[in-house]
């Protein structure tokens, strides 16, 4: 029989996939970043080669991933918000005060907000989505030529849309609650799969915050970086 | 030893009448607090005064009042138990407050912790979760000889650690998703160490994670507050216990 679907949704289950897919949401945005640095060497070759790669060397891989990004996305979702959802029902009059036990607890401005960061992280994927997948192509003129081959030319994109102030505020936000996110998400993760261990878990759970600067700030290094060459890296 | 003294405290205490939907705040001004007594030595104090001026006392829980039964338990100025770590409510003392300090008493919330009266709420959907699967159905004979079964000393510890939850209910009162994961994960983590146990390991983890869901209690987000209330220090490590007891029991099934 194995794991049925009454398993997966139980309290246990949802959160074992809440966990699974929110790893692998970081995975892939930390894949996303370190390629993303290929920015950074100001030469356009660089980068463009790199989404030439993604988009046409990858072959049926690339769909695999982009489905089961989606996938992994949905799942991530899905599980939040029915958890989020437990508790609005499960506690009808709320407290008049509340505070936190201290001591051992885990409870952060972070650990609360998990749904609110959640939300404005989605928010934020699909409008990066339209600004960069959706946004001018080959067809609007961003075209160049790399190693003989004619493709879309995502560098010019790049640098054109963070010259914008208002692209670069929206990204350090946007970026700061994806930070605040992982904050309490990564060594979470681990606690929902059932890992934890009296000499681990301290370390993870410090590793998070490590992990938690590194997408908060190597989102906005990037954008800020242009920003502030004005576009001449 | 910080000195004896009296002191005043002004009470902000939820009260509900039985079968009443909503309760409601009330306050009282308890006077000539000895600091060296108890918090719910206090809540006598307030009961005595309610009763000679006619009015209805308060009805709270309490039974040992030792720390060892469970029984008693109070949300403190946002806090289950109090503003003292490890220790159950009828063990804060009053040496902990402020003269003339005002101290918000509420009962401990939840869905499935159905207001009685007062401050005292149905706690036996803990009863039920320990129904399905939270004992050991053998037949236990005559007693065996010490060290028949071997046992590794920091499994003992471990599940002598989970074993003395007592079951008040200050980890569901102070999750911010009202859930009993750490109650459930300790009676099925004392088990889960114990050779004793394995027999029945795969019901147990799967039917009360069952029941904890059925009646209703959020789930866990891993923010920790139980572990901080727990007047037993139960820490949270029983719940990833649990959840891998609850991952062995579906890959089993
Ligand atoms: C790149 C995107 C995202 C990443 C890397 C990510 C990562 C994570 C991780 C690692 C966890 C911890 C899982 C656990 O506690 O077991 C988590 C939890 C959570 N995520 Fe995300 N997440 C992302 C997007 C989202 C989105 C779009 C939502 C929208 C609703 C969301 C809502 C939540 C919520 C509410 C929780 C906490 C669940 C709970 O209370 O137990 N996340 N996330």
């Amino acid at each position: 029989m194995a794991l049925t679907s009454s398993m997966l949704f139980s309290s246990v289950g949802k959160k074992l996939l809440n966990a699974v897919s929110g790893l692998t949401l970081l995975g892939f945005i930390l894949a996303h970043l370190i390629g993303n640095l290929t920015l950074l060497t100001g030469n356009s070759d660089a980068f463009n080669a790199y989404g030439h790669f993604l988009i046409h060397k990858t072959g049926v891989l690339l769909y695999v991933f982009e489905y089961g990004l989606i996938v992994f996305f949905l799942l991530h979702i899905i599980t939040a918000v029915s958890v989020w959802w437990d508790q609005q029902v499960a506690r009808p009059t709320s407290y008049k005060k509340t505070a936190s036990g201290g001591d051992t607890s885990k409870k952060t401005l972070s650990s609360t907000t998990m749904i609110y960061t959640g939300a404005l992280i989605l928010v934020f994927a699909i409008m990066h989505l339209i600004t960069f997948k959706y946004g001018p192509a080959e067809a609007q003129g961003y075209t160049t030529i790399v190693d003989g081959v004619e493709m879309r030319d995502l560098y010019r994109l790049s640098i054109e849309v963070f010259l914008k102030p208002g692209y670069l505020i929206w990204y350090i936000i946007a970026n700061a609650l994806l930070g605040l996110h992982i904050r309490h998400g990564f060594w979470s993760a681990f606690q929902s799969l059932g890992l934890n261990h009296p000499r681990c878990t301290p370390i993870l759970y410090k590793l998070g915050i490590v992990v938690a600067l590194i997408m908060g700030f190597g989102f906005v290094v990037i954008p800020a970086y242009i920003y502030f060459k004005g576009g001449v890296l | 030893m910080s000195e004896t003294k009296n002191i005043t405290v002004h009470l902000k205490v939820w009260r509900q009448k039985r079968n009443e939907k909503k309760g409601r705040f009330e306050s009282y001004t308890v006077k000539d607090v000895s600091t060296d007594s108890s918090f719910l030595e206090m809540l006598d104090l307030l009961n005595e005064d309610l009763t000679k001026s006619g009015k209805e006392p308060l009805e709270f829980d309490s039974d040992c009042r030792e720390g060892i039964c469970g029984t008693c338990g109070l949300v403190i100025n946002g806090v289950a138990h109090g503003p003292q770590q490890a220790i159950a409510t009828c063990q804060l003392h009053m040496r902990k407050f402020k003269d003339g300090e005002t101290l918000t008493i509420e009962p401990f919330r939840a869905k499935p912790f159905t207001p009685i009266k007062d401050l005292i709420v149905d706690r036996s959907a803990f009863d039920r979760i320990i129904s399905k699967g939270g004992y050991v159905s053998t037949n236990a004979g005559s007693p065996q000889d010490a060290n028949a079964i071997l046992i590794p000393k920091k499994n003992s510890d471990l599940a002598m650690d989970a074993a003395s939850c007592i079951g008040c209910g200050a980890c569901v009162a102070a999750c911010p998703n009202a859930s009993a994961s750490l109650f459930t994960s300790a009676k099925i983590s004392q088990y889960a160490l114990l050779p004793q146990g394995q027999p029945e390991a795969t019901r147990r983890a799967s039917q009360m994670v069952d029941q904890m869901d059925l009646e209703g209690f959020g789930n866990c987000s891993n923010h920790g507050e139980c572990e901080a209330v727990c007047p037993k220090q139960i820490t949270i490590a029983n719940i990833a216990r649990m959840r891998r007891e609850f991952f062995k029991a579906a890959l089993r099934s």
